[in-house]
């Protein structure tokens, strides 16, 4: 305890010096800024300004770019809630409830509770860090191939569970999802699949193309077929600090989801990619009444969006503690390290106190700043899409087109989300959810690696997935939800919601 | 007509003489052909960076990622010669790519104008902590008597992980179970998780885990002892001969760059490797420096066609192409 106390004063020592304050400042400002604008990810972004953190010292390079990716994850739910582009995977179930509640002229509650919420659960994992960085790496090294196997089986469960809808629809939406991950090169032999002899698709797609395709371009599309929907805009924003009854609604699911977000984060194959959908699967299925998400529940914002925060900030343990990148934006500050010649791994914490702690504190110091920075500029924020839709849609398309090409440098991935656009279109006329898909995309290509791979090692034996104790207990709770949504009582429930 | 032709490429030549003169007046874009934060992109950013000085004009790094590498080279392999595309390849887009990609768009020793070595990583052998034997001699054996039992991790098809490990293979005369990863960090995972046997990959990777003690290492892959880890003996020294290998990144230009911008990225080169602080930071990240010999651009086409020679059978033996 003495000691956790005195290595976070360290942390705050540094973190709290004026260059560093400022930095973490520019570092989530700049975040912010990208997080908003649909299509300009935290990777490009870290990315483009690498070498400007150069000419700085090493902890605050860190702490600026760490600033810019826990500020993208705030002004991603931004644009999930006004626009309905979620930027990221994680701020998928974001644009759920939260661009219904901007519908009904709740945005600003929703921006609220979402700001709030990250904050709260941004607290948490820092002391979550800060307590049990180091011990909680072991939960890292259980986690082998056959169990992230079944995790993901597990969080295609929940993909179905969560469908608005048909649950055909739903299987099928995640069945294409998945199908669609197994384009490109064959991770085993290198052999091309399913890309036509076509070089740009022996990558694969893109995720961030057939986000921005599937939801950005196709949701443009769908606004400007009547002119008088002009949902975001029309409406107020309302209040910004949610009342006490949406706090009363809120706060237990801020907790469950700073709980499921921040436990997920620590797994190293990217698991904080779940920690939203769960924690929105959750909040359903506990729900007196669970046909009010999807139209506008504030539970729906609140956990996902704590879930997506803790996640974020738990995910540098695996970098901080084992030196192993969890995720893009987590390897290309393994690269920004190595820039500045620390070479991360499990040495950082004692050969580079400073930086370890510093950068913890500082992810404390990030998250009062993003409250601060966010909830009084949601306004500006707001009245930057409020321009109007001959304007705005122009720029956001060539936004996303930018951004897009930031990433691979390829002219094709803009075509493609052009492609992905239209499907996306035909998919929300013919009452096809979009979300379960772009899950099935994230989860099958993970799937498919380690469910390779645990066969591999176990010589073909399928019995492996339920020798393995974590394993077995995961495809236990995917069978019980699956049992629980295919029963005949609950599913005339589900009938009944759903039939409106 | 001819006259017009010829006139043409008169004022082509005089304007290309002219631009070299001068050469460069805006920034010079380095295609890096794999994602930002991976070893050659640390080496491009860091030896662009000071490159970017003597030139007097910004070197800006563009990351093509894509088809291990090939992708990326095969765009700047195509740009305009004039000295304002370069890009930084490596062992595999200019050494393994032709075997392991049969359609491969371009010839690494004949469709471009070497700049010079930049820095290169070597390899080093690292096993599982609990790994049954002591030294290297041990391990050989053990890999030779368990055959397909030994499982290896590499990261993806045409991976430095992945064809130092089928080279390492050959040199011993075993056939282990491939064990594929999507990168270089989840193979570590599984390593220090004891789930996976051993790994051949670049030392800035695997460093950091050796010194922590969660993985074993066994040799390093150079005829010398590395400056950041003191004590691994190399694989000479422990007794293997035949398997010296290090993951090399050199600058290249498109072939039909003029001889003046090539010197005159050669002398950038050459000057910021011998600039104590770039020398510094690669030298903390593992990396080997070229002597004065290997930096010029002939030594580098020797070089590109001795690894084209010694790849294409090791990987077309062990039957491996990416197509």
């Amino acid at each position: 305890m003495g000691d956790f106390v005195s290595n976070l004063s360290l942390g705050f020592g540094v973190a709290l010096s004026l260059q560093n304050l400022g930095l973490a400042f520019l570092g989530c400002l700049v975040g912010t800024l990208i997080g908003v604008l649909p299509g300009v990810g935290p990777i490009a972004t870290i990315a483009m300004l690498l070498p400007i953190t150069f000419g700085l010292d090493p902890v605050g390079a860190l702490i600026m770019l760490a600033g810019i990716y826990y500020g993208a994850q705030y002004g991603g739910s931004t644009t999930a809630i006004l626009v309905n582009i979620p930027g990221e995977a994680t701020s998928v179930v974001t644009a759920l409830d939260g661009h219904q509640m901007a519908r009904q002229g709740r945005a600003g509650v929703a921006l609220g509770i979402a700001a709030i919420g990250s904050f709260f659960a941004g607290t948490v994992a820092t002391l979550v860090i800060a307590a049990l960085g180091a011990p909680l790496t072991k939960l890292a090294l259980v986690f082998g191939s056959a169990e992230y196997f079944s995790l993901m089986v597990m969080g295609l469960v929940f993909a179905v569970v969560l469908a608005r809808g048909s649950i055909l629809k739903a299987i099928a939406m995640i069945l294409v999802g998945v199908l669609l991950s197994t384009v490109g090169t064959d991770l085993e032999t290198g052999r091309e699949r399913m890309t036509f002899g076509l070089s740009f698709l022996s990558d694969g797609i893109d995720f961030a193309v057939l986000a921005m395709g599937i939801f950005g371009i196709a949701e443009i599309m769908r606004n400007l077929e009547s002119t008088e929907a002009r949902d975001i805009v029309h409406k107020a924003i309302g209040r910004l600090l949610p009342n006490k009854d949406d706090f009363k609604q809120s706060y237990w699911a801020v907790i469950r989801g700073t709980v499921i977000g921040a436990i997920l984060g620590i797994l190293p194959g990217n698991g904080a990619v779940l920690g939203p959908f769960a924690s929105y699967t959750v909040e359903k299925k506990i729900a007196k009444d669970p046909r009010r998400f999807g139209r506008g529940a504030i539970e729906g914002v609140a956990g996902p969006e704590s879930a997506n925060n803790a996640g974020a900030q738990t995910s540098f343990i695996p970098l901080l503690t084992l030196g192993i990148p969890p995720n893009a934006v987590m390897a290309l500050m393994v690269g920004a390290m190595t820039i500045h010649g620390i070479v991360p791994g499990p040495q950082v914490m004692t050969k580079n106190p400073n930086l370890f702690w510093g950068m913890i504190a500082s992810m404390w110091v990030g998250n009062l700043m993003l409250l601060v920075i966010n909830l009084p500029l949601v306004g500006m924020w707001v009245r930057l899409l409020k321009v109007p839709y001959r304007l705005m849609f122009p720029a956001i398309l060539m936004f996303c087109a930018i951004g897009i090409y930031s990433i691979n440098s390829l002219p094709t991935d803009v075509i493609f989300i052009a492609l992905f656009g239209l499907v996306g279109y035909l998919l929300i006329k013919f009452g096809f959810e979009p979300a379960p898909m772009l899950l099935g995309f994230v989860l099958g290509k993970l799937m498919e690696e380690n469910l390779r791979r645990a066969l591999i090692f176990s010589r073909g034996s399928l019995s492996t997935f339920i020798e393995r104790p974590v394993s077995a207990g995961l495809l236990a709770v995917a069978v019980l939800l699956l049992v629980l949504a295919l029963l005949p009582s609950i599913r005339k429930g589900r009938d009944e919601v759903f039939t409106e | 007509m001819k006259k017009i032709v010829l006139g043409l490429a008169a004022l082509g030549l005089a304007v290309s003489a002219a631009q070299a003169q001068t050469y460069p007046q805006r920034p010079i874009t380095m295609i890096v052909p794999f994602a930002a934060g991976g070893p050659t992109d640390v080496i491009a950013r860091i030896v662009g960076d000071h490159m970017s000085r003597t030139l007097g004009q910004q070197i800006v790094i563009e990351n093509v990622a894509g088809a291990g590498g090939t992708t990326g080279i095969t765009r700047a392999a195509q740009s305009q010669p004039d000295g304002y595309t370069i890009m930084m390849g490596h062992m595999g887009t200019h050494g393994a790519a032709p075997a392991l990609y049969p359609s491969l768009k371009y010839d690494p020793t004949k469709d471009f104008a070497p700049i010079g070595l930049a820095a290169g990583t070597p390899i080093i052998i690292v096993a599982k902590k609990d790994f049954p034997a002591k030294d290297l001699k041990g391990f050989v054996d053990y890999m030779k008597a368990n055959g397909e039992k030994v499982n290896m991790a590499h990261a993806g098809v045409g991976s430095v992980s992945h064809m130092t490990g089928i080279f390492f293979s050959s040199v011993i005369k075993t056939k282990p179970t491939m064990v594929t990863y999507r990168g270089t960090g989840p193979a570590l995972n599984d390593l220090m998780a004891n789930s996976v046997d051993y790994m051949t990959d670049q030392i800035v990777n695997v460093a950091p885990q050796i010194q922590g003690g969660t993985i074993k290492a066994f040799a390093i892959a150079t005829p010398e002892r590395s400056p950041a880890l003191p004590n691994l003996p190399t694989t000479k020294e422990a007794g293997l001969d035949g398997f010296e290998v290090s993951a090399w990144n050199a600058v290249f230009a498109p072939k039909g760059t003029s001889p003046e911008i090539v010197k005159k990225l050669n002398d950038a080169l050459v000057k910021a490797l011998d600039d104590e602080n770039t020398k510094k930071r690669l030298l903390d990240l593992g990396g080997v420096i070229p002597t004065g010999a290997e930096r010029t651009p002939a030594a580098l086409q020797k070089l590109v066609e001795s690894e084209v020679a010694r790849w294409t059978p090791v990987l077309k033996a062990a039957g491996a192409t990416a197509e």
